[in-house]
């Protein structure tokens, strides 16, 4: 019987998104087609953040400590946010957020107790600099010549 | 970004294989941070898959008037895990571990004609695996045959009090019984995998073996996965949000790369950041930062914790309607050229070839890759059975049946025959496997 059925969904050329209980908007199919920079795939209306601002760029860039403002990146940030915004075609009302497929179970922890450890000196060997028993950082805070000094790098490594 | 690194410690899965007398060869290569779906992205360049220079698919490509000895079209060996595949599939060990998160064991195995197997979420420490996506991660294991993934993961399954996720359910042992008699068997057949991206060949592949089942007597019966369609973007949230805090502790400062830059700490970062990463993994932190923004958090990330759920009950009640092992494809189609596999982009590449593999990754099931024939092309073609959670045991159980009914060829490397006078294509598997 489901060979009957297999052949079928071979001739009516059925994707994914032609079936299930889930309300589909128009662009939503997402297993039947091309992803990332295809245009005619694109999801229903604008994402929430519209357009990457160059403001959300830097922010972003800040609390990555990545950067990536090249014209590359910001497109391919683009399309990984347009790409997402395929999510809001699921009806997800009442349904409750899964965090672990473990959740049902008691999962074991650890006795706050230390019973390994001591090994410093092991650790201290994969760093590049230490002092003692530190690890060293440059001083300073400062992110303002993070970008410059990245680009100066990359100028460099091109010239 | 791990560049000069050597771990003070074992991942409990390594140890647990030295403890059992293992002779460890040494670590292969993998797309960077296991993101991608074809080992191209490493720092160490791109895998090469063994079957390339099979005499299977160079007989093929003869025949079809190609250069049989051309070097520059050799395959990929699919992701991430490739460098492990392309180590078993070229008998340079008996097994090798990998990781699988969205499918990186099960694909390279696929085009490399491997048992690949991702156990149960919860089955096996992650403790010492460098987290991509906590909550979907699992080792997996990667060998010729499906004994010898029965094998190593009875080595490997069980309770470590160091991965807080693994079950303390006993488990095992995973000696696998002959299956004789499938007739109690219940074979699902999703019909939402029947996507048009699928190969002809694969369909044809996929849709004999489903006939094999039933004529050996097993109940085969179409199932449905509504929300399969939604498994990538999901994945892709869920991912590079993860991505964006597990990255987080690459600095620098403790390990690894480190930038010679000393203006400040948080530019020693970011410059080191820049250098020590590729720009998939960039790409997908700065994703991730989106997606976990204030903002966002709840249309995104909380979105897709919900969708995942609704992906995982889709397996729960295919289950529980008496099903027992679900049959898919593994991958689109053979393995392909590198040439070919590096004109898209490696979003572009995964999402297209994680289809099949994802979702079990989003609901914690034990699935494995079965290598099942040679296409056209004289490569190996693979499906994958899918078992309910902590069933692997009976999974590896009808795979092994799979196994036998269809008796996969034996790569045919030059190498390999004229130096083992006695290893021919008429050789069981089972003279060059773990098992005794």
């Amino acid at each position: 019987m489901w060979r009957r059925t297999f052949r079928a969904t071979l001739r009516a050329g059925l994707g994914p998104g032609a079936t299930g209980a889930v309300a589909g908007a128009p662009g939503a199919r997402v297993g039947s087609c091309r992803f990332a920079g295809s245009d005619s795939e694109k999801a229903a209306g604008p994402s929430p953040g519209g357009r990457v601002s160059a403001e959300l760029i830097e922010h972003l860039e800040r609390l990555a400590l990545v950067d990536f403002r090249n014209r590359e990146g910001v497109a391919r940030l683009q399309a990984a946010i347009e790409f997402a915004g395929q999510l809001r075609a699921v009806d997800t009302d009442g349904v409750e957020p899964m965090e672990s497929v473990l959740e049902d179970r008691c999962l074991y922890l650890r006795a706050d107790e230390v019973v390994e450890g001591s090994c410093a000196e092991d650790l201290l060997q994969n760093s590049q600099q230490t002092v003692e028993e530190y690890f060293v950082a440059p001083l300073g805070r400062c992110y303002t010549e993070v970008t410059s000094l990245c680009q100066n790098k990359v100028n460099n490594i091109q010239s | 970004m791990l560049k000069g690194y050597i771990p003070p410690y074992n991942a409990t899965v390594v140890q647990k294989l030295l403890d059992q007398g293992a002779v460890l060869l040494g670590k292969t290569n993998l797309d960077e941070f296991a993101m991608g779906s074809g080992s191209t992205d490493g720092i160490f360049g791109p895998v090469r898959n063994p079957w390339s220079y099979s005499k299977q698919y160079r007989e093929k490509r003869k025949q079809s008037h190609h250069r049989a000895d051309e070097d520059s079209n050799w395959l990929i060996t699919g992701g991430s895990s490739g460098g492990s595949a392309a180590a078993v599939s070229a008998f340079t060990c008996f097994a090798a571990l990998g990781s699988d998160t969205g499918g990186s064991t099960r694909n390279p195995a696929a085009l490399c004609g491997l048992v690949g197997l991702k156990p149960t979420y919860g089955l096996v420490s992650r403790y010492g695996l460098i987290p991509l996506v906590n909550s979907m991660d699992v080792p997996g294991i990667l060998t010729r045959c499906v004994d010898d993934a029965a094998i190593v993961l009875g080595v490997l399954a069980g309770h470590d009090p160091k991965d807080s996720t693994t079950t303390q359910d006993p488990v095992g042992p995973f000696i696998l019984p002959i299956l004789r008699d499938v007739s109690k068997l219940c074979i699902g057949i999703p019909k939402e995998y029947n996507v048009p991206e699928l190969s002809s060949e694969m369909q044809a592949f996929w849709s004999k073996a489903a006939d094999l089942f039933a004529s050996k007597g097993a109940k085969v019966v179409e199932v449905s996965l509504p929300h399969t369609s939604y498994s990538i973007v999901c994945y892709h949230v869920l991912c590079t949000a993860e991505v964006a805090s597990n990255m987080a502790r690459f600095d620098g400062l403790e390990y690894g790369h480190r930038c010679n830059v000393n203006v400040s700490t948080e530019a020693m970062y970011a410059a080191t950041r820049r250098e020590g990463f590729n720009d998939v993994v960039r790409g997908r932190i700065l994703s991730g930062n989106f997606f976990l923004l204030r903002e966002n958090y709840d249309d995104y990330f909380v979105k897709a914790q919900k969708v995942r759920r609704l992906i995982a009950n889709d397996f729960v009640k295919v289950f529980n309607s008496g099903v027992d092992v679900l049959l898919t494809p593994t991958t689109l189609s053979d393995a392909v050229p590198y040439l070919e596999f590096i004109k898209e982009d490696n979003r572009t590449r995964s999402a297209q070839d994680d289809i099949f593999t994802q979702s079990v990754n989003m609901a914690g099931l034990p699935a494995v890759n079965v290598p099942m024939a040679l296409s056209s092309q004289g490569l190996p073609v693979g499906l994958q059975l899918i078992g309910r959670a902590f069933s692997d045991q009976q999974l590896l159980t009808v795979a092994k049946w799979f196994e036998e009914q269809v008796q996969f060829p034996v790569i045919q490397l030059q190498e390999l025959v004229d130096n083992c006078p006695t290893f021919s294509q008429h050789e069981k598997l089972g003279l060059v496997s773990l098992k005794r």
